[in-house]
């Protein structure tokens, strides 16, 4: 609307013309906005309806009832999730594999990348281009031989990985490292050479180069990828449901659709307040570090 | 670029041969810096990504039992199978239809955020982008339950207008159309968001050039943007194509693969097969046949990727 506005001052003769480019930018406006509804309403009933089922009761549910309207809203089914020990046992599990995967996966990835980045040394542009052929390969993929490598692993050395909510803290990594160090490659290439001969010539070390100016100039590039880490590691329902099977040793999205599932006796109200709850940390971060997040999500493709 | 830098210094001053000498020592920690400090990524690749890789085409020949070495026993098995070419078919199909479609949904979602006012954007953008957010084990459920047989809330909207209840997850055709639409709906958003960031890097002289010599918006789509947006269709193309054809986590839990099978994909298949059949080396032999299509996306990909990093 603004623009209009604007030409209508800056041509004043040309009315005519200007009326109806007006009107099409008018009428444009009015079909953009037309078409985002719709287009908004398809991206949110799906988590809208687990809000609204979350707020039922099973009663409620399996009433011939309006299933789009809450009449009668309950908490229930977050009071009884919430204190549910196998509830808190998924929810704890999957915080702290996203916690260690996260620790891990910076630990790897930004010194490897600072090092791509900026010590050119034998094989170092064969490995970036390695990396990111890493990032390519899905992990529907390497379940099969992962798990059976590590069956002969616990046969051969005594230590037992599968199902141990730890074997996770290993697997993950392989989804996590390659992106990360990718776009942080990116974000150290961008820095200026300038920054870092100067601290080279004050006599600074490599590892003082990373810690004192790499990492506080590439901060952005940084929360970013430790945003995709973290959703990344608490989204993953293959290898979770590969690797672990009891109960207590289950993350939340497998923990959800195993135990709530049973049979088909479906506990639908208590089924969405888990699918919902285990969405919230993403959203929230998502909420908060939206710019971060979507500076993650677009830098994989826009740093070559 | 340091070391020229350093170099050049040492030339300009002839005196300090000891400093020099501090400068190779230098020289000799930063290679060997540079490989402790890729140490860990490297052993990951290996370990993790290529042992597997490579352990998947051992397994892939011996039987089902891993005593025995059958070549390839497991693959002339797999041919004889008509679910096998059942679940080729539809993971070609289910990977190009939903990538078609988040492709066409995100260009043209992309395009109406881009024509609002920009105050507005922000508030847009992050609505549509909350699919991709979700986990999507977790907002698969929410569409399983919004597909279910008996309550569907669809059907209830459905029955309101009159139309017959629609068996969403219970029928072939259906469950196939129901497959693809919640891919579409999680994917849709990362093409939106990926295209609207390309759409922000237009100039918009292009645009004025275009006006003046009196172009109409189709013209400016098809001369102007597509390609200026070339490189980022081709690579979100290419990426979500991988994603989808070797996606596990949708097909899982909205139908498990049937109705008799009629919804596997590669990935879910070899899921039954290896993990709840207990056959290993078959599962893997149908994993292994995802790698030809990933490899052609893969080269593709990194040609594209080569050839932006020589242009900039």
């Amino acid at each position: 609307m603004t623009s209009t506005v604007m030409i209508d001052k800056g041509a004043p003769r040309r009315a005519v013309k200007q009326h109806s480019m007006s009107r099409d930018r008018t009428w444009a406006l009015r079909w953009s906005y037309f078409f985002l509804t719709l287009f908004a309403i398809f991206s949110l009933v799906p988590p809208l309806y687990m809000v609204i089922t979350s707020l039922k009761t099973s009663a409620e549910i399996s009433a011939a009832t309006n299933p789009w309207w809450v009449y009668h809203p309950t908490l229930s089914n977050y009071v009884e999730l919430l204190t549910s020990n196998q509830f808190l046992t998924f929810f704890r599990n999957s915080a702290l594999v996203s916690i260690f995967v996260v620790t891990i996966t910076m630990l790897i990835s930004v010194p490897a990348a600072f090092a791509l980045a900026r010590m050119r040394f034998w094989g170092s542009a064969t490995l970036a281009t390695g990396v990111f052929l890493t990032y390519l390969i899905p992990e529907t993929l390497l379940f099969l031989p992962l798990f059976k490598m590590f069956a002969a692993f616990g046969d051969l050395t005594g230590i037992q990985l599968i199902n141990r909510w730890y074997v996770l803290l290993i697997v993950y990594p392989t989804l996590t490292v390659p992106f990360c160090t990718w776009i942080m490659i990116g974000y150290f290439a961008s820095i200026p050479k300038e920054l870092d001969e100067a601290a080279i010539i004050d006599g600074a070390s490599w590892f003082q180069t990373l810690t004192r100016i790499f990492i506080p100039v590439a901060l952005p590039g940084l929360i970013a990828a430790t945003i995709f880490a973290f959703t990344v590691s608490w989204a993953q329902f293959l290898y979770p449901l590969v690797f672990t099977t009891s109960t207590d040793q289950l993350v939340l999205p497998v923990g959800i659709i195993t135990t709530l599932i049973r049979g088909d006796v479906f506990a639908w109200g208590q089924i969405m307040t888990g699918a919902l709850l285990g969405a919230a940390p993403p959203l929230i971060i998502y909420a908060f570090l939206m710019d971060y997040y979507i500076a993650g999500l677009t830098a994989g493709a826009t740093k070559g | 670029m340091v070391d020229v830098a350093v170099e050049r210094n040492s030339a300009a001053s002839p005196r300090p041969a000891r400093k020099r000498a501090s400068l190779r020592t230098a020289m000799k920690r930063k290679s060997t810096a540079a490989f402790l400090m890729t140490l860990p990524l490297i052993l990951l690749i290996v370990l993790l990504v290529i042992y597997p890789a490579f352990y998947s085409l051992h397994l892939a020949t011996l039987n089902k039992s891993m005593q025995r070495f059958i070549g390839l026993g497991n693959f002339q098995f797999l041919f004889k199978r008509e679910t096998f070419w059942l679940v080729v078919q539809q993971s070609c199909l289910f990977a190009i239809t939903a990538v078609v479609f988040k492709a066409l949904i995100g260009f043209i979602v992309a395009h109406f955020v881009h024509n609002i006012p920009a105050k507005g954007q922000r508030k847009w953008r992050g609505m549509l982008l909350v699919p991709w957010v979700i986990p999507p084990a977790m907002s698969t459920l929410a569409w399983l339950w919004l597909f279910d047989p008996s309550y569907s809330a669809f059907n209830y909207l459905l029955a309101g207008i009159g139309v017959d209840r629609i068996p969403w997850t219970g029928e072939a055709g259906w469950a196939r159309f129901s497959v693809i639409l919640v891919n579409i709906w999680f994917g849709a958003p990362f093409f939106m968001i990926m295209y609207l960031a390309s759409l922000k890097s237009v100039p918009d002289q292009l645009y004025e050039a275009a006006a003046i010599d009196g172009a109409n918006w189709w013209q400016r789509i098809w001369y102007v943007t597509l390609p200026m947006m070339r490189n980022i269709i081709a690579i979100t193309t290419l990426f979500s194509l991988i994603v989808t054809f070797a996606n596990f986590d949708i097909v899982r839990i909205l139908t498990a693969g049937g109705p008799l099978d009629h919804t596997h994909m590669f990935a879910t298949w070899a899921f039954r097969i290896g993990i709840e059949g207990g056959d290993i080396p078959l599962g893997a032999s149908v994993s292994l046949f995802m790698v030809p299509i990933l490899a052609i996306a893969a080269v593709f990909i990194l040609r594209d990727i080569n050839k932006r990093g020589n242009e900039a």
